[in-house]
Formats: structure tokens, C-alpha cells, sequence
């Protein structure tokens, strides 16, 4: 097991590795910082200096190896934007988005895991066909589109919600939430909601199939032959079964909530991270951009071994040292 | 709308004749009713997006059939010049949105379908190939995947598009890059499964050629689950299309996809010129939805595991 | 048309607020006005970034020597005077009484102080040292008299000034960019302080109550920063702020019927132009531009002054105004609207006219017009996507059969600097002098006399470059504004670049309150009253 954990850790440090040199290059490719960033004003003579202060006139490997040298001692540059560190940038947004994508997580299986639980015991209902067709609108409306309807329906026409922004927070931690506060709430409502709603769908689906499947499974059929209650057949035989590809996709989108948060973020004027990259893509803030980058891919392979883990314990028929 | 889904497992009066695969499974596509005016529908948009520059009014791509004086007219409007009716109103550079909704589904169509066929069968070659061979060929490959998915999409797209410029060829190799990831993770993690069941281990004491295994035997039993994510994923990669053109980023302005359509109007909706979103919005829900019910229907029909 | 929107809008249709009781201003909402702006404010430093929106908040805490009113024109700041004295000396002299917000008096070792810090602030990615430059000796002649002498003369000095706002000695001496941000020195002398200060998100201030100007209408101003402006424009109808800028034109129809709103508008200093490839000689091929087959052309029609006015012929300016602009912009000829330092009277918008258009195409040798490529930004200026397609529809009209393709600004801006394109869209927002748009975008590309830094056509006129050179030099104010006026006429006739439109800045804002709204786009607090009952 601790092998296993040890190789899967050096495998993270090379992926992070790997994605530190696309990511430069990549930012390198789009274009040219300065040239964004540097007020029109600013003479040839002006430009030469900024272009110095980003330290951006050294080559791209020695920028890279100065960028790797500073990352080993933990620190992953200043922002060109803000000139604060960058990390310290995405710390500040992160609790934002976090209790975004938790938020849409926890209303995904909140929501989607009773509905598809029923769509695929009773698949011939009429209520099972309205959840299904729900399911396929859900997957089928783009994002920003509902952000956009959201915000039209409920804060401008009808004015119970407002429209945009974090409101209320409460400091713990030194970090600022806003699920505590009711005020908080009301503005997470919106846009956890637009974020959730694809993971709705996508939990109502994974439960149906899971269920319908499971059902005709001989251990089923063995279980409620020997008589045990449906209750404690669908709840402890059925609902283990299914856990294992929603426990896997919840887990898996759980990343990706976070990392593709941007477009909820940027309708709903949610001050997140995915806010602050795609301000950074914009203005190829590279050290925010890398910054970023590296804290999603560290996440993305807890999340990964987490949901590996998690598998083992599930399914005893995938063994994590089989890997090897 | 209502969705039926076919009930597999009350088992259809047995049919008199020889029951070939292909045969059983047309018979029972054809079952659900919903399924199959789905795949009607489908068909038509098909059909509609290939014939369009035969049917459509208008070229909405051609700049020189275009004239801003015929922007935001009303549907059922009448052009400067009386040569056409916009039947479904026109957006802010005078594009008739009926022509615009009906190349818009080509583009979209293309992109969705190209970008998802192409990245299923990379990611689920390579998936099918990490779950056989395993050990480092495994290890590589599901790195590389951790790699990929570990790239927010919308990132991936901007680098992407970045190093190769806009453009409709751009969006369907950005997708593919951003999607194959989840067709190998999806295939592996139920090729594991199925590899290690009793059926293999038969096929492999009969000693089978791999090939044969692989193809004949592992590969079926892990379509299902490729059809749920494909079906997944070709409705988010048309998705995806229309936000990275609503970020600005997707097919080139001139060109609009549907989505690149519904995020012009959607500047508009406040202002009351809701067609100009609406009507796109309408034809890319269609499509999609009738994606999904076909594709909800095949997994439900393809699952070995539901058959009896 | 122009006259229409030549003078500055105040908002003062409040006067049937009354009939909103719902609406009505109540003593509470008096209190605090919530503001929500388009562009985010990246830093507190009034001396880190060179940007407008960091310049508009620097403006609500800070003050400058000279500060420039709603029309652009210079008006006293901090100073209450200023003359050269010499060939290369201006003195100013400062207001009296003035104080920080922490009390401290400001004198004239505080703008010395200022002066100093403008080129050492740290990883600074666009800073303001251009202004301190051609400063060779600061002289403190008393505590409310500073003398600046320059290497040479610098009728511009004034206008510099109108760029730098000035710290306290004592509270800024080694303070940090990220002293400012976190609000613990963001301390000036100007109408508001600030009380909190969260990153890229909202800004929280309080009235500054010993403000020498008049302590604004205003207790706290809460700034927030919603960049999607469909959300702006929501954020204001569902009542969560009561003032918005950057007010989308798509919205503008709807926003003018609305009861609840009132808007605000003022014809702009930022032109909407085409550059045009300058950089590629006569006889060699333009990146973008082929013959109607496709094949090069083995020369590159931009070069032709023909060609130049054609191009500028075919575009119907007013149609763009009216259709994609809806009427939030003044068809232009030049880079300053009227009414401001640098204007030239004489020199109009281009006339539409396709047939003109065509014959000078065929005198010029295209009599079946080429292929070209229009490139512009589509994120970056109001409609920038949709005027480019316009244009390329009109140009293909006249026979240049245009392609367009637009790219986000990030993508774009590097390309444009490299010169890779045959004809692009892109704006300029000047300072309210001709020298401004004449140095940057005109003038000859040197690096050594700072020339033509955003001239990425690479338009090179040897009689506009010596009138410029001549008015930079020049103190007496109506032969500069001479030489200023003969150059821009000179490239306007040469049709160096061709200009659109001039930009309306627009903002909205709840029914009972009113804006003074500025040429400069800055949205700031204290130009926002309650509206007279």
C-alpha cells in the first residue's frame, strides 16, 4: 500500500513537472505579456524596463529553470497583475469556489441520486420518464444560457434572488465563506444551481443505469429470493453497487467542477479562482496561470487517488497493487 | 416532452425468424416509440445540415449577401430590397437567422459528432490498451490522462486555439484533445473489471488470440458504458463549442456556430430581441436532446448485461 | 447628429423621480452608494499599473496637480497655478491647507517625494516614469512652491501632471504596492478613503469629510467589479446597485424606456480607427492582401494613398453608428471629438461614397478590387467583432472582397505589435492633446526618441514627424497648437490611418441620482449625486 501511495506521488510530481513546461510554453505561444499589460502610453524606453521588471527578457529556459528553482523553495512567482504572490492570489479565491463546487456537488447527489434511484426502480413511471427527460434537458443546455436565464427569472422579473456577486462572508480559518451567512446563501444559490445542473443529470443517469443493471444481478435475485426486505435490498445490495461509478464520476467531476467553474463564475460575477484565471488568460498573467494550474493538477491527482481508493474499498475485484 | 424508455426485460413475443445480432437489435431499437422519432428527428437536422447550402435563403457566411441595414429585423421581416423574408428574424449583422440556424447545425453537428468519434476511438484504443497490457504501458498511458484531465478545457482550448488560430478544424481538434481522456479512463476502468471475469479467463485457456479477445470479447462488454459517456460527451462538446465561442474563442465570427449564434443574441435578450437567441438556442436543444434519446436507448439496448 | 452628442450629458431627468415612490431616494440609500464597473481595479498604487480603471479609483483617493474636468480640460488639483518661468522651467504652486487622510499636510516635499518614487516602484508592468523623465532637477522654493526643470523644453508638462497623483512623504516613504492593496496605505488627500479592499472584487470607501474640494454627496461607496455585462446591466435592474458603466449598447434600446433608470453619456476620447500596412513596400506583397484568384499581388495596394481614401470611402460610417453602435458613438475623422485641445475643425469624417470609392480603385489600378483580410480584436472594445464584419461587408461592396477574422485581444495585441497584418481594427484613447495620438501612432517608429510605440502600421510621413517634432519644443502655446493641427491635418489627408468612430461612454444609473459623466471614461464616485427633488 505505502509502495503504491510512494509511486503514485512520484508519478504526481512528474505530471505537475510536465504540466509546468506546457503551461510556459503555452503562455509563451499566445502572445506577449507586455505588450497587454503596458499602458499605450508607454514609450519604447518604458517597455524595455517593464519587460525587465517581469524578468522577461531572459530566455524562456532560463525564465523556466529561475521559475523551478523559486517553486522548490514554494514560492510560484508574483502576479505581473496584481504583484502580489500568486499563490497567496489563489488562496484568497479559493474558498470561493470551493464552497461553489462543493455546493453543486452536494446538491448533484442531493438531487440526482433519490431521482434516479426512482427513475430505475420504477422505470415505466410517468415520473421516472419526466426525471429522464429533466436528465436530458439538463445535459442538454449550455451553462451560460441557463446563468443568463437565472438571473433573468429570478433577480430581475421576480427579485428574489440577487443577481450577481458573493455577498455576506464569515472569516474562519483567516478565510472568508459564505454559506454561513444567510445573506451568503441567497447569492450561492444561483450559481450553484447553473454549476450543478449538468451533475444533476449526470447523477440521475449513473444511479438509473446502476440501479436497472444491479436489479437483475443473481445477487439481487438471490437476495430477495431469501426474502430480505426490498428496503434492505435496494439499500444495502443495490446502493453499494451503484456507488461505485457515481462515487468514481462525483469524485472525477468534483475536479473539474472546480477547475471549469469559470464560465458560472465569470455570468454570476463570482469572485473564485476561475474568475481569476480566465482575467489571467486574458492578460497572460503567467505566474497566476502556472500557479493555478499546478494547484488544480496537485488536486486533481488527490481527487484521483482519493476515487482510487475509494474504488478498492467498493470493489474488491480492482486491486490497487494490480496497477503496478 | 415524454421519454419512453424500451423495457428490455419483459421479453418481446420471440421472433419466428433466424435471429441474427444486427436483426435483434433494429427489432428492438425499434420498440420505444420515442427512441425512434429521436432518431427520425435526428436524421432530418442531419439531413437538413447537409443539404443546407441547397436550401437555405441565404449564404450567411458570404459577407457580400449581408447587409448590417437588415440587422435585428423581426421575424417575418422583409429585407431592404424585398429579395427575402426572414422568416425567423436576423441578427445584428442583417444575417437571416434561418439560414444562419440551419449552416450553424453543420458546424455544430460537424464539431460535436467529429471531435467525439475521433476521440472515442483514440481514448478507448489506448484505454483498451493500458486495461490489457498493464503494467507500464498502464502507467504511461493513465498518466497521460491524469495529465490531460487534470488541463481545465477551457485552458486547453485557448492554448490550443492560441497555437493554431481560430477555426471550426481548431475547435474539432481542441475537443478531441480535451475528450479522449475520458473515453480511455471510462474504458480501462471497465475493461479491469471485465478482464478479470470468468468468460476471459475461459477465452484465454482456449487460448484465443489476444486480438480476438480484445475485439470480440472485452470490447463488447465495455460499449456500454462508452455509449453512456459518448452520448455524454457529444452533447458536451457541442456544449463546449458554443462556450468557448461564447468566451470568444471558438469558430470565427463570421461563421457562427449555434452557439456562437445564441451568445450574439444573448447580448440581446435584455433588450427584447430575443430571436436572434432563442431560435439557435431551440434547434441546439433539439439536436442534443435527440442525441441523448438515441443514445439513451442504444445503451439500453446494446447492454449485454440487461439482455437476458 | 454631432451636436447631439457633442455636449456632456448630465443626467438630470430625475425630475419625475417623484412619481417612483418605490424608487425614491430614502435617507438610508443616500447614504451609501453602490457602484458596479466593467473593468477591474488590479491595484491600489496609483503609481504600479497604467491603466484606466486603477487610474479612475487613484482619482477617488488621490489628487493630482492638475486635474482634468468631465470635458477633459485642465483645471487646478493640488496646484492652483502653474507657468514656465523659463525655457526650461515650470513652477507650480500648491494649494494651501490641504491634508491626508491621516492628517498629515501636504506640501511641496510630498510631490518631490512623488516624483522620486514614479520610476522605482517594483515589477512595476506599466509604470508612470515617462512622466518624471524629462524632470532633470526638482527645486523646493518654499513649502507650497516646486520648480521642475527639464532637460529641455517641455510645453507638456502640465499635461504629464495630469497623470501623477501625489503621495504623502511621511506615510508612503518605502511603502509596498501591496501596502497600498491591503489598504493600509492607500491614504491620499483625495475625496474618499478606503475602508476595505478585496482584490479584483470590491472596493468599500468612506467620505474623506475635510476634502478641499467639498466632501462628496455620499457617506461609503461600496465599488464593485462585475465584468460580464449582461450581469452589470441585471445587477442594476434587479436594484443590487445603483450605478453601472460601460453600459452594453445592446442594452441601451431597452435601458432608455425603462422607468426605473436613467442614463448618463458624453462623447469619448477614444477613436475606433483602421491601421494600415505601412510596412511592406510598394512592390512587395502584403501579408493579407491577394488578387481575386488568390495569387500575390507582387505589391501592396496600401501603399497608394488612392487605394487608402477608397477604402475609407466605402465605409458608412453613420450606418455602423446607428446599426451596430446603436447611436453610441459620432462617425469620426481624426482622433479628438470637438470641443477638445487637439481638434481639428477643419478636417471631417469621410464621407460614404461607394461609386467614388470604386473610380479611385480603378485609377489606382484595381479595377476589380482584391482580396483582403480585416483582422480586429473581438473582446477588447465596445462591438470591436461586429464593427470589423460591418466594414468587411462594405469593402466588398466596392470590390475589395474582405475577409474577417477576430481574435481575442491577448492573441491579437502581439500579432498587431509584430506588424502582421494588412488592415487591422483597434482604438485609441488619447489624452486631450494632438501631440498625444500624433507621438504614438503617427509619428515614425524610434526607439530613441520614443516615437510610434503603438504605430503598428508602421505609417511613416516625414512632414507630420518635423511639425511634431517642432510642437514638442514649442512653449508658446498657439504655435504648438498650430504645428499640432497641421500635422494631424497632414496625416488625415494622407489617410495615415482611417478612423470610424469616436466612442459615447455611457453609464446607467438608478432613477433619482445624477452623473456627471466624463470624456475619460473614468467612473468615479464623487461625480454621482443624488439627483434635486
Amino acid at each position: 500500500m505505502s509502495v503504491y501511495l510512494l509511486r503514485r506521488l512520484i508519478q504526481a510530481a512528474l505530471v505537475m513537472l510536465a504540466m509546468s513546461v506546457i503551461v510556459f510554453i503555452g503562455v509563451y505561444a499566445i502572445g506577449d505579456p507586455v505588450e497587454i499589460l503596458i499602458s499605450p502610453d508607454a514609450d519604447q524606453a518604458e517597455r524595455v524596463r517593464a519587460i525587465a521588471a517581469l524578468g522577461l527578457d531572459k530566455p524562456l529556459w532560463e525564465q523556466y529553470f529561475s521559475f523551478l528553482g523559486n517553486a522548490l523553495r514554494g514560492d510560484l512567482g508574483r502576479s505581473f497583475v496584481f504583484n502580489e504572490p500568486a499563490l497567496q492570489l489563489i488562496a484568497q479565491r479559493a474558498p470561493a469556489t470551493l464552497e461553489l463546487a462543493f455546493g453543486a456537488t452536494f446538491l448533484a447527489v442531493l438531487v440526482g441520486l433519490p431521482l434516479g434511484l426512482y427513475a430505475g426502480l420504477r422505470p415505466n413511471g410517468v415520473g421516472a420518464k419526466t426525471i429522464m427527460a429533466g436528465s436530458i434537458l439538463g445535459f442538454s443546455l449550455p451553462t451560460f444560457w441557463v446563468g443568463l436565464m437565472l438571473i433573468m427569472v429570478f433577480a430581475v422579473q421576480l427579485g428574489w434572488l440577487p443577481s450577481t456577486g458573493r455577498g455576506e462572508t464569515v472569516e474562519i480559518l483567516g478565510m472568508r465563506w459564505s454559506f454561513l451567512t444567510r445573506d451568503g446563501l441567497a447569492h450561492m444559490a444561483m450559481p450553484a444551481l447553473n454549476l450543478a445542473l449538468f451533475k444533476i443529470s449526470l447523477v440521475i443517469r449513473l444511479t438509473r443505469a446502476g440501479v436497472r443493471e444491479t436489479m437483475l444481478m443473481d445477487f439481487v435475485k438471490f437476495a430477495r429470493a431469501k426474502g430480505l426486505s426490498p428496503r434492505r435490498v435496494i439499500g444495502v445490495h443495490v446502493f453499494k453497487n451503484i456507488l461505485i461509478p457515481v462515487v468514481t464520476v462525483v469524485g472525477l467531476e468534483l475536479g473539474s467542477t472546480i477547475a471549469f467553474s469559470v464560465v458560472t463564475e465569470s455570468v454570476f460575477a463570482w469572485p473564485g479562482m476561475g474568475k481569476l484565471i480566465i482575467d489571467s488568460i486574458n492578460v497572460l498573467d503567467r505566474p497566476v496561470i502556472v500557479a493555478y494550474l499546478m494547484s488544480i493538477v496537485l488536486m486533481f491527482i488527490i481527487i484521483n487517488l482519493v476515487v482510487d481508493l475509494l474504488y478498492s474499498v467498493l470493489d474488491p475485484r480492482v486491486r490497487l497493487e494490480s496497477k503496478g | 416532452m415524454s421519454i419512453t424508455t424500451a423495457d428490455t426485460t419483459s421479453a418481446p413475443a420471440k421472433a419466428p425468424r433466424v435471429e441474427t445480432p444486427l436483426r435483434r437489435f433494429v427489432s428492438e431499437f425499434a420498440e420505444s416509440k420515442m427512441a425512434l422519432g429521436a432518431l427520425i428527428v435526428f436524421l432530418a437536422i442531419v439531413l437538413i445540415a447537409i443539404f443546407a447550402p441547397l436550401i437555405a435563403p441565404q449564404n450567411p457566411y458570404d459577407l457580400a449577401q449581408l447587409d448590417i441595414m437588415d440587422g435585428r429585423l423581426e421575424p417575418g421581416s422583409q429585407s431592404a430590397d424585398g429579395s427575402i423574408t426572414y422568416w425567423l428574424g436576423t441578427d445584428d449583422q442583417g444575417r437571416d437567422m434561418l439560414s444562419g440556424i440551419m449552416y450553424g447545425l453543420r458546424i455544430s453537428l460537424m464539431v460535436g459528432a467529429g471531435s467525439a468519434i475521433v476521440a472515442a476511438l483514440v481514448g478507448a484504443s489506448l484505454g483498451m490498451l493500458a486495461a490489457y497490457a498493464g503494467g507500464r504501458t498502464d502507467t504511461i498511458i493513465m498518466r497521460l490522462v491524469d495529465l490531460q484531465l487534470s488541463f481545465p478545457t477551457i485552458l486547453s482550448a485557448l492554448m490550443i486555439l492560441a497555437f493554431l488560430g481560430k477555426g471550426i478544424m481548431n475547435v474539432v481538434i481542441a475537443l478531441i484533445v480535451v475528450e479522449w481522456a475520458y473515453y480511455a479512463r471510462t474504458v480501462r476502468g471497465t475493461a479491469l473489471v471485465e478482464r478479470r471475469r470468468e468468460y476471459v479467463e475461459a477465452a484465454q485457456c482456449l487460448a484465443l488470440p489476444t486480438r480476438r479477445i480484445i475485439f470480440r470479447h472485452l470490447l463488447p462488454n465495455c460499449m456500454p458504458p462508452l455509449i453512456v459517456v459518448g452520448t455524454i460527451q457529444i452533447a458536451r462538446a457541442i456544449a463546449l463549442e458554443a462556450t468557448l465561442s461564447f468566451l470568444g474563442l471558438g469558430v470565427p465570427i463570421t461563421e457562427p456556430s449555434l452557439g456562437l449564434l445564441i451568445a450574439n443574441g444573448y447580448e440581446y435578450m435584455l433588450s427584447g430581441k430575443y430571436w436572434i437567441s432563442f431560435y439557435p438556442g431551440i434547434a441546439l436543444l433539439v439536436t442534443i436532446v435527440s442525441i441523448n434519446l438515441v443514445g439513451d436507448h442504444l445503451r439500453d439496448v446494446l447492454n449485454p448485461r440487461l439482455r437476458k | 447628429m454631432r451636436k447631439l452628442l457633442l455636449a456632456a450629458t448630465v443626467a438630470v431627468s430625475a425630475l419625475s423621480g417623484a412619481e417612483l415612490p418605490g424608487q425614491a431616494l430614502s435617507g438610508a440609500q443616500a447614504q451609501t452608494l453602490t457602484m458596479a464597473v466593467g473593468a477591474p481595479v488590479t491595484s491600489l498604487d496609483p503609481h504600479y499599473h497604467q491603466l484606466s480603471p486603477n487610474n479612475a479609483v487613484a482619482d477617488m483617493i488621490f489628487d493630482k496637480l492638475v486635474n482634468t474636468d468631465a470635458q477633459a480640460r485642465r483645471v487646478p488639483g493640488l496646484a492652483t497655478e502653474w507657468r514656465a518661468t523659463g525655457p526650461t522651467t515650470w513652477e507650480f504652486k500648491l494649494r494651501p491647507g490641504v491634508k491626508f487622510h491621516n492628517g498629515n499636510p501636504f506640501t511641496a516635499e510630498d510631490v518631490a517625494f512623488t516624483l522620486g518614487r514614479l520610476p522605482n516602484v517594483p515589477n512595476a508592468p506599466s509604470s508612470f516614469a515617462v512622466y518624471a523623465r524629462p524632470i532633470q532637477r526638482i527645486e523646493i522654493v518654499d513649502p507650497l512652491t516646486i520648480r521642475f526643470h527639464t532637460t529641455a523644453p517641455h510645453p507638456l508638462l502640465p499635461l504629464d501632471m495630469t497623470n501623477v497623483r501625489i503621495l504623502d512623504k511621511e506615510t508612503h516613504e518605502g511603502a509596498a504596492t501591496e501596502d497600498f492593496n491591503s489598504g493600509k496605505t492607500a491614504i491620499g488627500t483625495g475625496p474618499w478613503r478606503v475602508v476595505s479592499h478585496r482584490n479584483g472584487e470590491r472596493i468599500e470607501f468612506a467620505r474623506h469629510d475635510a476634502y478641499w474640494g467639498g466632501a462628496p454627496a455620499f457617506q461609503r461607496v461600496n465599488y464593485r467589479m462585475i465584468t460580464n455585462d449582461a450581469a452589470r446591466t441585471a445587477a442594476l435592474l434587479a436594484g443590487d446597485v445603483d450605478f453601472i458603466d460601460q453600459v452594453p449598447t445592446t442594452d441601451l434600446a431597452k435601458l432608455r424606456q425603462d422607468q426605473r433608470v436613467t442614463l448618463s453619456e458624453v462623447v469619448g476620447l477614444r477613436l475606433i480607427f483602421l491601421g494600415l500596412d505601412h510596412l511592406r513596400g510598394p512592390n512587395e506583397n502584403s501579408p493579407f492582401i491577394t488578387d481575386n484568384d488568390g495569387k500575390p499581388l507582387g505589391r501592396n495596394p496600401l501603399r497608394d494613398v488612392r487605394v487608402r481614401r477608397a477604402l475609407s470611402m466605402a465605409i458608412d460610417r453613420q450606418a455602423i453608428v446607428e446599426r451596430v453602435m446603436e447611436g453610441a458613438a459620432t462617425p469620426a475623422g481624426q482622433f479628438l471629438p470637438p470641443g477638445v485641445p487637439g481638434h481639428v475643425p477643419d478636417v471631417q469624417p469621410t464621407r460614404y461614397d461607394p461609386e467614388g470609392a470604386k473610380r479611385l480603385l480603378a485609377e489606382a489600378g484595381y479595377p476589380n478590387g482584391f482580396r483582403m483580410q480585416l483582422n480586429g480584436p473581438n473582446d477588447r472594445y465596445i462591438n470591436d467583432g461586429r464593427i470589423i464584419q460591418a466594414i468587411g461587408q462594405m469593402w466588398t461592396r466596392v470590390g475589395v472582397r474582405a475577409a474577417v477574422e477576430g481574435q481575442t485581444w491577448a492573441v491579437f495585441v502581439g500579432r498587431a505589435a509584430r506588424s502582421e497584418f494588412s488592415a487591422h481594427l483597434i482604438g485609441w484613447g488619447s489624452n486631450p492633446d494632438g501631440s498625444h495620438p500624433l507621438r504614438n501612432i503617427l509619428a515614425t517608429v524610434s526607439a530613441e526618441k520614443g516615437w510610434g510605440a503603438s504605430n503598428r502600421g508602421r505609417y511613416s510621413n516625414p512632414e507630420v514627424d518635423r511639425l511634431l517634432e517642432a510642437s514638442l519644443t514649442e512653449l508658446d502655446e498657439e504655435k504648438r497648437e498650430k504645428l499640432v493641427l497641421d500635422a494631424q491635418r497632414i496625416a488625415a489627408e494622407d489617410v495615415g490611418v482611417i478612423p470610424i468612430h469616436i466612442q459615447t461612454n455611457i453609464w446607467a444609473m438608478r432613477r433619482g441620482l445624477m452623473h456627471e459623466a466624463r470624456a475619460d471614461e473614468a467612473t468615479r464616485a464623487q461625480d454621482v449625486r443624488p439627483a434635486p427633488q
